[in-house]
Order: structure tokens, then sequence, then C-alpha cells
């Protein structure tokens, strides 16, 4: 076998007390793409970040070909021929497209050292036309769909000449036909004879594009080989290093009576049209790709966007749609996406964040009660199996498991009819997945009504009754438990009007 | 030349510009003599004080920063070049322009090196450095004014006079908008300060030094603060302790209403020209409109405050736009 283009050699990095990566060797050919996979967390990021420059390894050597390379800095990563696309292209929405690709980089004059305005739109130009995209160049980044940040990501890759090119879960956010496309310019870059790391958690993805692999798991390496000579199953195990038979437990509850009947809900450039019905005890799935409305629907529901026509009716009455203070008492709670954001308080403790909402209940006539909130914290959050020292632990410390448990068991504490979890399990490993899909189990056993919003297909028909597929604002099925199927739902979220692409 | 984005700058900036149009027309029909040359020389001055403030206050807002201190280093260095040209009758007036950009640079240096290296948010550390600098300027005069008969005549020749019948000191702004509108159209550092704006994060892994970029910008807004002060005292032929108190508000005002985002990332000099531009205009209107001395501040104030109110409002984001139109089903259908 020839030299690899590129080999990390017994990688280590700490951060403070916790080893991220531990001895971590891994070698890529040019012209073979090779799979890199793990939980999150297993160190695929810190790996990423030793060889684009950002951290540097504490002990261990990256070698090109021959050669030492010391990566200190991006533009160490940058000289060396190493290049990364992000899962969400960290890139500037407020310049054009053909200033992201050559950022830091802008051909110049050569006489005077100035920018060089007009090559630098055609190499833009025809970089892009090489990935076979037709994206003017003048465009702002920020009017671009997320498929096409990939693209542009990618040709800035190549205007550095990269040879070896990172792809850090890229799918997450594409329809089926933009992976297809995508794969096939993965492809053409190995023809090229590129070295190519991808990585996905998505192990039908790896089968298919991946020459080899290496499994990471909890800052080591576990498992690395030919993949035509692995099985699913093999990776799996790999991956969680025990069978993973339960990620997405099915909890058996009786359905109620109807709860949340939402009418004809419209807004004028989001959604259209909205109307479906939830029962107690029911996990009412929402599915659709990134940007397909639902999150704005719940905002709606919520009352955090104005919808312009429409009627929500809760237990029979019908709710304003102007006031997420109104939602709240009317029995409503919606946690949202993005809980470092709009979730948590994270530098403050889990009790002052459960107790938050509930800021009224806990109050005695001037100050707050410590009884009153600490009676009601012990309730929720054992309720939702939060582990933590104490709960006057900061939330900042905890994982992200957890964390999104304090942010269910906040909204708990106000005591719901109806609760909308939106991508409650995203950026969280397996294991806790599983434990915050059977939180949600026990809410909806309990009588609660439960709307899941997700963009994990596994996620929504492993634990759903019902599902309502959502695709460009609209609602496009209702589909029943007993009539779940991957394809079809996977058809119905990518499905594109026509006449649109 | 065709530039980048144009669509959405341009519009706001062509919007702006029928503003200014509108309000001058106003001006002239309710008070005819608002065109005076007199007065028309006052407009050209006093654009051309906001627009060389405005246009080193955009570099630094540019990248998500700001910059409190200007008013300040324009008192200082008025005030510290007024009482040189005291002891050195001789300098020529010249020297006096490239001493007051040198001393403006070195003051934004203390800028740049309390936000950049200490990592001091901009708004406490030029907070900071405005109250030190005007706390300077007392210390330097001990309080007192030095007035025209105190100054050399080299100093205040090039402010007083014309050029082709136009102010030095407009020509002096039209000069600083057109360097640095060529610095952050044509330069690597120019664009870098657009993209440390608009997203830091995206900077670093593009190798963009963010200590470098904002010791270049407050540099750049010192320099031009530095220059504008000395012009200020020429100009006025007179140094002063409270000289520019409170500009930062018309600077940052003009900057906004011009167009560029406070988070950085988005701005342009002719944006931060034409708010200049209104401010100015605004302001000098006000004695023609027999508006009561003592409530002028208060009026150009509250006029400033709704024209960015208004601003805001025409920024806000509509919705995303997810729903797919087919606004004409039939259209197709029909011609088949």
């Amino acid at each position: 076998m020839p030299e690899p283009a590129l080999r990390v050699v017994a990688a280590s990095k700490w951060f403070g007390g916790v080893q991220a990566l531990n001895s971590v060797d891994l070698e890529i050919h040019a012209g073979e793409i090779h799979g890199l996979i793990g939980e999150n967390g297993a160190g695929k990021s810190t790996l990423v970040k030793i060889l684009t420059g950002i951290h540097s390894a504490d002990s261990g050597s990256v070698r090109l070909g021959e050669r030492e390379v010391v990566l200190e800095r991006p533009q160490d990563a940058a000289a060396a021929g190493i290049s990364a696309i992000q899962q969400e292209p960290s890139m500037f929405d407020d310049l054009s497209v053909a200033e992201n690709i050559f950022v830091g980089t802008q051909p110049l004059k050569s006489r005077v050292g100035t920018i060089d305005w007009r090559r630098m739109r055609y190499e833009a130009t025809r970089l892009l036309h090489e990935l076979g995209s037709e994206i003017d160049v003048r465009r702002e980044l920020g009017l671009l769909s997320v498929a096409e940040r990939h693209i542009v990501s990618l040709a800035r890759a190549l205007s550095t000449d990269a040879r070896i090119i990172i792809f850090d879960e890229p799918t997450a956010a594409l329809s089926h036909s933009e992976i297809g496309r995508l794969f096939e310019t993965i492809a053409g870059l190995r023809r090229k004879g590129k070295a190519i790391v991808f990585i996905s958690h998505k192990l039908d993805e790896v089968f298919r594009i991946c020459d080899r692999f290496t499994v990471l798991r909890d800052g080591q390496l576990v498992s690395t080989g030919m993949t035509s000579e692995a099985s699913e199953s093999d990776l799996i195990r790999a991956m969680v290093g025990r069978t993973l038979d339960d990620v997405y437990p099915k909890a058996d509850a009786t359905l109620g009576n109807t709860v949340l009947e939402v009418e004809s809900l419209c807004h004028p450039t989001e959604f259209d049209d909205i109307s479906f019905s939830l029962r107690r005890g029911e996990i009412l799935g929402f599915y659709g790709l990134v940007g397909s409305g639902r999150s704005e629907v719940m905002e709606a529901l919520f009352g955090l966007k104005p919808a312009s026509s429409g009627t929500v009716r809760l237990k029979g009455q019908t709710m304003a749609l102007d006031s997420p203070g109104q939602a709240v008492k009317f029995g409503l709670s919606y946690v949202p996406e993005d809980r470092q954001q709009h979730g948590a308080i994270l530098p403050m403790s889990i009790t002052q964040n459960i107790s938050l909402p509930q800021i009224d209940a806990v109050s005695g006539r001037i100050f707050l009660s410590r009884q009153r909130e600490e009676a009601l914290v012990s309730e929720f959050c054992e309720n939702v199996a939060v582990k933590a020292s104490s709960w006057s632990q900061l939330v900042e410390e905890l994982s992200g498991g957890n964390q999104q448990k304090v942010v269910i068991g906040k909204w708990l504490a106000t005591r719901p009819e109806v609760i909308i979890l939106d991508e409650p399990t995203k950026g969280i490993d397996v294991g806790s997945k599983a434990a915050v899909h059977r939180t949600i189990g026990r809410l909806v056993q309990s009588g609660l009504a439960v709307i899941l919003v997700s963009s994990e297909l596994e996620e929504a028909i492993g634990i759903s009754d019902r599902l309502m597929v959502m695709a460009q604002g609209r609602i496009v099925a209702e589909i029943d438990r007993r009539d779940f199927d991957r394809e079809k739902v996977a058809a119905l979220a990518t499905q594109q009007s026509v006449g649109i692409c | 030349m065709k530039s980048e984005l144009s669509g959405a700058f341009k519009r706001r900036e062509s919007a702006l510009l029928i503003t200014i149009v509108v309000l001058l027309a106003a001006i002239i029909i309710r008070a005819p003599e608002y065109l005076g040359e007199q007065n028309l020389d006052n407009l050209l001055t006093n654009w051309g004080f906001l627009a060389i403030l405005a246009v080193g206050q955009l570099a630094v807002l540019l990248t998500g920063g700001i910059d409190l201190s200007q008013a300040s280093i324009m008192a200082f260095t008025g005030m510290f070049l007024a009482i040189l040209s005291q002891y050195m009758p001789e300098l020529p007036g010249i020297a006096f322009v490239v001493l007051s950009l040198a001393m403006g640079m070195a003051l934004g240096l203390i800028n740049g090196v309390a936000v950049a290296w200490i990592g001091i948010p901009p708004i406490i550390a030029t907070l900071g450095t405005m109250t030190i600098i005007r706390g300077l300027v007392y210390v330097l005069s001990g309080g007192k004014w030095i007035s025209s008969h105190e100054m050399s005549e080299h100093f205040k020749t090039i402010a007083a006079t014309e050029t082709l019948a136009l102010p030095n000191v407009f020509l002096t702004a039209l000069l600083c908008c057109v360097v640095v509108w060529l610095w952050l159209r044509f330069t690597r550092s120019g664009r870098n300060a657009y993209a440390l704006g608009s997203n830091s994060n995206a900077a670093r892994y593009a190798g963009i030094s963010s200590v470098r970029v904002l010791m270049t910008v407050f540099m750049v807004s010192g320099a031009v603060a530095g220059l504008c002060g000395y012009l200020w005292a020429a100009r006025f032929a007179i140094a002063y302790t409270q000289a520019a108190e409170g500009r930062e508000f018309a600077i940052i005002a003009a900057c906004v209403i011009g167009g560029i985002s406070i988070a950085g990332g988005r701005g342009t000099v002719l944006g931060a020209a034409l708010g200049a531009l209104f401010i100015a205009v605004l302001e000098t209107s006000l004695p023609f409109l027999r508006i009561n001395a003592f409530a002028q501040l208060a009026v150009v104030g509250a006029v400033i405050l709704i024209a960015v109110a208004a601003n805001a409002r025409a920024e806000r984001k509509p919705g995303r736009q997810i729903l797919v139109r087919n606004d004409h089903p039939s259209d197709s259908a029909s011609e088949a």
C-alpha cells in the first residue's frame, strides 16, 4: 500500500479534566473516502478541530506523506492542504458568494496589490461550475439554501487546492435529491485523487459511499477496516459498546379525549392551512426536513409568531394566539429546539431554571419561598430523571441529555395539558436519547398529550402514535402508526412541488 | 462600477437620498434663505466634520464594535495642537494635519489594545477612554480656552479657507470617504473587517486575525477623529475643554440612518456619508425654521431618534419564505 496522504499518530487531547482524544491513529489515503463514525462526544469533532488547526493536540503528530506538519492555526491547515466542510457551514451571511469562497485569499492585482473583483467572480463561477452549480456569485450568501451553502463551502475548499477534504455530517439538513448530488460530487473528488474524510452517524450513508471506516468511542479508536467487510450491526456495536436494542422505546398509553384542535392555521409566508387534532396520551409526530415550517407552526400555536388566520382550541376553549403567557395558562407548553438559546439559562442552577416560569407559584408575599421552590424542583426533576450532583448545580455543567431533561422538567412544572417538544434529542448521544424517549413515554402514560417535532426519521417513526408529514409549509400527509413506512415518509417529506427545484 | 450585493443596499441608499431631497425641498419652501451662500458653506462644513467621523465609526461598526471616544479624541487633538501652535508658530499647516492623524491613531491604538488584546467589550473600553481622554484635555489646558488670537496663522489657514469655492473641510471629508471606501473595498484588510463583523467564528476558521482587524479599525477611527479635531479647532478658531462633547450620538445615528448594522458586517461608505448629510441638513435648518435656539438640541435628538426608529422598522425581517407559491397555476395550462 502506498504512503497515506494523511496520517495521525497517537493524537491525544484533554479539555480540563476530560480526555477528548486518547492516542488516536488515523490513516487516510489519496483517492479514498474514509468514514469517521461515532456517537456525539466520541471525539470526532475534536479530531477534526485538530486537523484544521482550531485546537492543537496535547501529544501525537500529524504527517502529510513523509512530512510531519504542525497545525497550530487555521492558516497552517490551509497551507497543508486540509480543508473542512462543516455541518452547518460557518460562513458570512452578509457577504457575497464569491467573497465567501475567497475570504482571506482574495485574488490581488499583481501591480498594486488591490483586490481583483473581476477575477474573483470569474474564479468563483468557474469553481462552482466544476461542482455542477449555477449559483450567481454576486448573491448574498444569507439568501442561499443549506444545500447551496454546502456547495459554496466546498468551492472554498477547492479554491485553496485542498488535498484532504473533511465533510462533517454534511447531509443533516439536505433532502434526498440534494444528498444524491452531494454524493456524486464527493465521488468526483475521489476520482481526482483527493483524500476524503466523511463524518456521519447515518450508517447507511457510510456504507453507500465510504471505502474504509474508523469508529471512535469515548475518545479512543475502537475499530477500523474496509466497509465492504463490515456489517451495520458491527459498526453499531463498535459505536455504542453494546447492542442498541431500545433507543426508541414505544410506551403503551391509552388514548383519551381530544384536547387540542387546530383548524386552518395560516401564515403569509411560512405555512398554510395547518389542521390537526391531538388526544390525551398521544404522541403526535411532526416530521419534515429542516426548514419545512414545523417549528414555525409550533411558534404560532404558542403565540410567538402571529398567524394570519385559523383557530386553536384547547379543551374546547378558543385560544388567543398572541401571547405565550396565555398559552401557558391555557395549559400549552413549548420546549424549543435550541435549548442553549431559548430553553435553559445555562449559568443558573437547576432549581432556578425549573422555577422560572412558575415564579408566582413559588413566591411568598415579597420574597421567593425556598421551600416551595425546592418542593417543585424535586417533584419535576425526579419525574424526568435528571442526573445531577444536587439541584443547585448549574445547568451548564450538565450533559446535553440532562440539560434537555431540565428544560422539559421546567415546562412540566407549569402543569400543562399539551407539551410541544421541538427536536428534543438534537445533538445528544444515543444513550441520553433513549432516556429522553423513556421520559416522553412516562409523560403520555400520565395523560399528557405530546407534539414531537423531529427531523430524525427513526425518532419520529419510533415513538409517535400518528405522524404529520410537512413539506414546504404544508401538511402533506397524516399517517397512523400501523401504516408507518420509512421510505414512504421520507419520500413525502422530500417531495417538491412542480416547477420548483 | 457595479458593486457586489447591490440590490438591497442600493434601494436603501436611494430611499435615504430621496428623504434628504424631500427634507431639503420642504426647508427651502419654508425658508428660501436657507440657500444663501453663507449657509451652504455652513452645511458643507457641518457635513464634512460629521462625515469624517462617520466613515471612521463605520469601520468600527462593521466589525461589530463601537467607538464612543471619537469626540474626546477630537477635543484632545485640537487642544494639543492649538497649544503646540503657540509654542511653534512657524509650524506649517500640513504638519498639523499629519500630527493630528498620528495622534488620533495613537489614541485609537489604546482602544484597539483594550478591545483586541485585553478583551474588554468595545462599548465599555471606549466609554472608558472617552472619559480618560476628555479628562486629559482638562489636564492639558488647565481648563482654559485657546482662542483665535493665541493660535498661529498657519494653524488656522487650512480649515478656514476654500479651494475652488468649496470649503477645505468639505474636500477633506470627500477625500476621507474615498480613501476609506478604497480601503474597505479593495484590500484584504478592509474585507476582513466585514468578515469579522459578519461571523467572528467563521472569520477565525478562515484564518483572519481578529486582533489585527480590531487594531486597524480603532486606529482608523482614531486617526479620522484626530484629523477632525484639528480641523474643528482651526475652523472655529477655538480649542476648549468641552469641544464636541455629546457628538457621539450624531455620529452613530448618521451611521445607523445610513443603513450600517450595529451588529456588524453590513454598511457602506456611501450610507455613512448620506446619513451624515441627513443630520447636517437637519441641524443647519433649524435656525431658519425659527425653532427656539434653546430647543434645537432636543429637536435634533428627537428627529434623529424617529429616523433611527423608522429605519429599524424597515430593517425588520419578514418571515422566511417557506411556502411555495403557485400563483398562476392556470397560465401554463391555458398556453399548452
